[in-house]
């Protein structure tokens, strides 16, 4: 099957009910996508298909069949404000362990710019983090997308 | 990690004549579209299913609208079997039509499951904490089943036949839901184990109208409607009359997520909510 | 003093992390790579009589008998052996490990294996338990007198249940063998346990088992001891196989098999005066060890000491036993034992000013340990005991008093608890460890040499920043190498909130050490003088800090971090669902050395208490896991996690690195008790966490019934 993975088209002879994560990792050696449960329920293998958030480890292989699919790895050169939220993330301690990184800032991808707290909230219900209490990553995400109010945490200290 | 994936076989029919052709051949074919549940499924080895059907790419299942199954019928809402909750949430028709249908695709799993959960999924999987039961079975909402030969329409109230089985036969298709006009005041809740990525441990939806409709989910091995407290309210009895008939018609039990008792005590507190709010 | 303490650098691993870069151990490989699985008991008690496997050839079998040296994993005592022999402990013992080369012929392939067991009756009370793992007894004063003095004496019996670590990624490690060697790579916080673990059950030469850490995505105590469970498991495999052998858990199996949190049962009777003074307190400690020793001994310890909380009272007795239960093996998780006891004292504390007729809040401001002061072992309080700044700050900034009036009698409710945490192993801990930090002079700055791992919290970029400082050179010109034990000496365990504080202060010794040697010269112009130069710094306590561990007496702990919690909460008449809206965390560490990080420390560690307190159950039944899911294990979403508004008070301590003391575990220890005391706020009784709403609609609060048993 083709699918176009972070720009590029690629071929590949996998079995249809492989899981996109799986082929991801393992076929394409994008291991920046993470496994955390197998289940959907903590986010960590979140990519994007044709924009959309998808739990690549609930996706069968074959429905990425001509689909755009975009990895953390390719998330900067698929969109622009990744490269934002990249650099929120580190600048504003929304990364600790780094596990769940990946899939809150493919997550958070789809948002738009100011988008409000409760927007940010409910694009990322589906990430689970370990490390933050999350309100470092709201404050990332939020930073990302509205580059004018630069992070409250700057003007605290 | 899914069983084998290799060893799994996968059909993926074009159209949906073409999947019900292939399923009246071959009813041992277990149908899939978002896969929320189905993968969850097969990572934990709970699925023995190997052969599978893929309803996924059949737009023509995908749709939401106003439609007039009879002439002489009022339009009914009809959402497509595939439709995800995303889409359902998107939807200004059902959001005017039934609104508490979208409060409940609202708080399913999180973004990335509203985006693949389809509502044919939520309705096949059969779980009695299918978020959106309560809510189809207060609605009086009745499920389109087609096959290669025939459609017939079975209504929410009598699809479920005990702990996740239904009336539908293997060879048939859940193509869509429709809803008929909901006359009052649509009231829906879902008591979960926390405020996202929750499994219900009690939900209800109630309609308040001429005539009162209420169903509650995780409470029995499928979604209840409750009849006998819904026609004591309709018929002008008192709160606390319908919520010792709510206790008889539900059957909580314990499990890891909740217990009997909350579940008997919330549903009528839950019960005096829906009166409450929806005076 | 230097630029980079004090201030939020740029942190080394963050470019790497949210590039998708980093390379965690799933994401490493090697030619010819086996994937491992561990085949466990499916009873609690009994033992093994029989084994039928049902493999084909091409899989890699081995069992204990396939141990080239000794069968324990060492840790304290060496009683849990590394593959079961016979007799059978917990369910989810590991018994017998399998290996292929296509990781998906392991899926169900524990189906294929049967073991025929003798099954006896398992014991999952540990107050039924005859197997003690460890006694503790702590007296200071004289109790007698102290109730005597007393005009009331108030009992209490607070409960805690198990808690999962819950890092993100699971559990894993890839063994590498090699001409009569071993390498292991692993998500893990403490290189050197796993390092000694190899060698008892390799049976090779310290010199030939190398552990290197591969990025690790969470910790919190549950990477503690079990890495090297599986670092031994899949070092059998690869020297069987005599192939490198991959093992990762998948999330099932890290909540069925690894450590918990220990559950409790804290016991209080304390005598008070009409005014509010603790005369006496008797406190009685269980904790649940499950089926093997671990590290009990030591979450016993650090429970039973903070169990008297940040108070003073002359006359007290504490008694302590973690005791063997049919269940598997609790251990390490942030907090240490410490967050058991003091959600009792603090529990206790609330019921107590209830009973008194005093607020809270007043109560503790009579008790609260100030400088000068002794803790329970006896050991005295320099200038940064900080229970009252913390105290005050915190009820200044969340509006308690005036919010603590405005809510009675309402579903909303505001509850504070007060609690400390020593920083660094305890007792003689350290001087034990003797731990070991080096520094390298490179050409271009300097290369921190530890064994103390990055597992989120920020300890490359922390050690970078002091290291900086004390040398006088840019943050940027400070390079950390990777935790290799080839590489790198023993700077002890990444854990007890001591990298910071102790292994920080190692660096800050071998840092003014390398500057004095560079004296004028550029680290570039001495390199190219001299060469590489490696200094190292070797544990020494400060003057004067004694522990007698007989008596359980002395310091304890070097320094300790203060902290104060204000929760403010809804609870749902119709549902008895509780939503905790705002959290106040005010904590004094001595010095952030990066406040972000340390702030991210507070903010996470506070969200984890609040799941200990709210969310977070571990269904045990018939001593396994009913819940081993990450859907039915309910931790806080961001849908769930409350505001969290973090103050740091900054007092430094005198032989802490720039001030600092330690960060890590302390902010876990005051949410739980925060929210019980919120929740009798608003009228609900409850004395065990977590405070579910299923427990909550039961134990509605009656006040009369408190205030009789009071005064009895």
């Amino acid at each position: 099957m083709i699918v176009t993975i972070n720009g590029k088209r690629r071929r590949l002879d996998v079995a249809p009910m492989r899981r996109l994560l799986d082929v991801l990792r393992e076929d394409c050696g994008l291991t920046g996508t993470k496994e955390g449960c197998g289940e959907g329920e903590c986010g960590a293998c979140t990519v994007l298909m044709d924009g959309v958030a998808v739990d690549s480890c609930l996706v069968p292989a074959a429905h990425a069949e001509g689909r755009a699919v975009v990895t953390i790895e390719g998330a900067a050169a698929a969109k622009r404000s990744a490269r934002a939220l990249q650099h929120a993330f580190v600048e504003h301690g929304g990364a600790q362990c780094g596990i769940c990184t990946p899939g809150m800032i493919m997550a958070a991808l789809p948002l738009k710019a100011r988008s409000s707290r409760d927007q940010i909230k409910t694009a990322l219900a589906g990430n689970l983090c370990r490390c933050t209490g999350y309100i470092a990553i709201f404050q990332s995400v939020e930073a990302a997308l509205s580059p004018a109010r630069k992070g409250a945490r700057a003007r605290r200290r | 990690m899914p069983a084998g994936a290799s060893a799994l076989s996968l059909a993926r029919p074009r159209t949906l004549k073409a999947a019900l052709a292939l399923l009246a051949e071959d009813p041992e074919l277990m149908p899939i579209a978002g896969c929320t549940d189905v993968f969850v499924g097969l990572h934990f080895g709970t699925s023995g299913q190997r052969r599978f059907i893929d309803l996924w790419g059949l737009d023509e299942l995908r749709g939401i609208a106003l439609v007039r199954p009879e002439p002489s019928e009022a339009p009914v809402l009809r959402i497509g079997a595939l439709a995800t909750y995303t889409d359902i949430i998107a939807s200004a028709l059902v959001r005017r039509r039934l609104p508490m249908l979208v409060a409940a695709a609202r708080e399913i799993g999180g973004a990335q499951i509203q985006n693949r959960g389809t509502l044919g999924g939520n309705v096949a999987n059969a779980s009695p904490a299918g978020d959106t039961l309560p809510v189809l079975a207060a609605a009086n909402a009745r499920i389109v089943l087609r096959s290669a030969g025939a459609e017939r329409r079975v209504a929410m109230g009598e699809y479920y036949t005990g702990y996740r089985t239904s009336v539908r036969q293997a060879h048939e298709l859940i193509t869509a839901v429709e809803i008929p006009p909901v006359a009052g005041r649509q009231w829906w809740r879902k008591v979960g184990t926390r405020k996202a990525q929750a499994i219900s441990k009690i939900m209800m939806a109630g309609v308040r109208g001429p005539v009162v409709r209420i169903a509650i989910g995780s409470v029995a091995p499928t979604v209840v409607v409750a009849d006998k407290t819904a026609r004591c309210l309709s018929a002008g009895g008192t709160l606390a009359e319908a919520q010792a008939l709510l206790g008889d018609e539900i059957t909580p039990i314990d499990d890891v997520r909740s217990t009997r008792e909350y579940r008997h005590q919330v549903a009528q507190n839950l019960l005096a909510q829906f009166w409450r709010e929806t005076e | 003093m230097g630029r980079a303490v004090g201030t939020s650098v740029r942190r080394m691993d963050g470019d790497d992390k949210v590039t998708g870069a980093a390379k965690y151990v799933d994401d490493l490989s090697f030619p010819d790579m086996l994937f491992g699985a561990t085949i466990r008991s499916t009873i609690s008690c009994g033992e093994i009589v029989n084994t039928h496997i049902g493999l084909p050839p091409e899989f890699v079998v081995a069992d204990h008998r396939d141990i080239p040296g000794a069968n324990h994993v060492a840790l304290i005592d060496p009683d849990q052996p590394c593959l079961a022999e016979g007799p059978i402990r917990h369910y989810a013992e590991p018994v017998l490990l399998v290996a292929h080369a296509d990781r998906r012929a392991l899926f169900g392939v524990e189906a294929r294996i049967r073991f025929d067991y003798r099954e006896r009756t398992p014991n999952y009370d540990p107050e039924r338990s005859d197997t003690c793992f460890k006694q503790i007894a702590i007296d200071k004063g004289d109790l007698a007198r102290g109730f005597g003095d007393a005009d009331t004496v108030i009992e209490g019996e607070y409960r805690t249940g198990h808690q999962e670590q819950l890092y993100i990624e699971p559990n894993g490690v890839i063994a590498v063998p090699g001409d009569g060697q071993i390498t292991v790579y692993g998500s893990l916080q403490c290189p050197y346990y796993v390092h000694k673990a190899l060698v008892v059950v390799t049976g090779l030469a310290p010199a030939r088992v190398r552990v290197v850490q591969a990025e690790t995505g969470g910790g919190f105590g549950g990477k503690e001891e079990y890495p090297s469970m599986l670092a031994c498991h899949a070092a059998i495999l690869a020297i069987k196989s005599g192939r490198p052998v991959k093992m990762i858990y998948d999330r099932v199996e890290d909540l069925l098999a690894t450590t918990k949190r220990h559950p409790s049962v804290v016991r209080h009777r304390t005598g008070v005066t009409r005014d509010g003074r603790m005369t006496a307190m008797d406190i009685d400690v269980v904790m649940d060890g499950g089926g093997y020793a671990t590290l009990s001994a030591v979450v016993l310890s650090r429970g039973v000491i903070h169990a008297a909380g940040p108070y003073r009272c002359d006359h007290l007795r504490i008694r302590g036993r973690a005791m063997m239960t049919n269940t598997p093996p609790n251990g390490a998780f942030r907090g240490f034992g410490a967050p058991q006891t003091q959600f009792a004292i603090e529990a206790h504390i609330d019921r107590m000013a209830g009973a008194l007729g005093l607020d809270p809040l007043r109560l503790r401001e009579i008790n609260a340990l100030r400088p000068g002061d002794t803790t329970a072992t006896g050991q005295t309080l320099g200038k940064d005991a900080s229970a009252l700044p913390v105290l005050r700050e915190a009820v200044k900034r969340s509006g308690y008093k005036q919010k603590r009036r405005a809510w009675q009698g309402t579903n909303r409710g505001i509850g504070l608890s007060l609690f400390f945490h020593g920083s660094g192993f305890t007792g003689a801990g350290e001087v034990k460890l003797a731990s070991k930090a080096s520094l390298e002079l490179t050409a271009t700055g300097a290369r921190i040499l530890v064994a103390s791992t990055e597992i989120g919290q920020g300890t490359r970029t922390m050690l970078a920043q002091i290291v900086a400082d004390a040398m006088a050179l840019p943050y940027s010109s400070i390079e950390v190498h990777a935790a290799d034990t080839d590489a790198v000496p023993d700077s002890g365990p990444t854990v007890a909130s001591r990298t910071c504080m102790i292994v920080g202060k190692l660096l800050e010794r071998c840092a003014r050490d390398l500057r004095r040697k560079l004296g004028k010269l550029t680290p570039a112009e001495y390199f190219t003088r001299h060469g590489a130069v490696v200094v190292t710094a070797q544990y020494e306590p400060p003057p004067g800090q004694v522990w007698d561990d007989q008596r359980y007496a002395g310091d304890a702990y070097g320094s300790y971090a203060w902290g104060c919690n204000v929760v403010e909460l809804e609870v749902d008449p119709v549902t008895f669902e509780i939503t905790p809206t705002h959290v106040t965390a005010v904590a004094e560490i001595g010095r952030a050395i990066h406040p972000v990080m340390a702030e991210g420390q507070i903010q996470g560690g506070t969200a984890q208490g609040i799941g200990y307190a709210l969310l977070e159950e571990v269904v045990m039944r018939d001593g396994r896991m009913a819940n081993a899911q990450l859907t039915n294990y309910i931790i806080p979403t961001p849908m769930d996690a409350p505001l969290i508004d973090v103050a740091m008070i900054e007092r430094p301590y005198a032989h802490g690195p720039f001030g600092a003391k330690g960060v890590g575990e302390m902010p876990i220890d005051g949410p739980a008790p925060a929210v019980v005391n919120a929740l009798r706020h608003c009228g609900f009784d409850v004395r065990a966490i977590p405070a579910t709403p299923e427990r909550l609609m039961a134990g509605k609060l009656k006040v009369e019934e408190l205030a009789v048993e009071s005064f009895s």
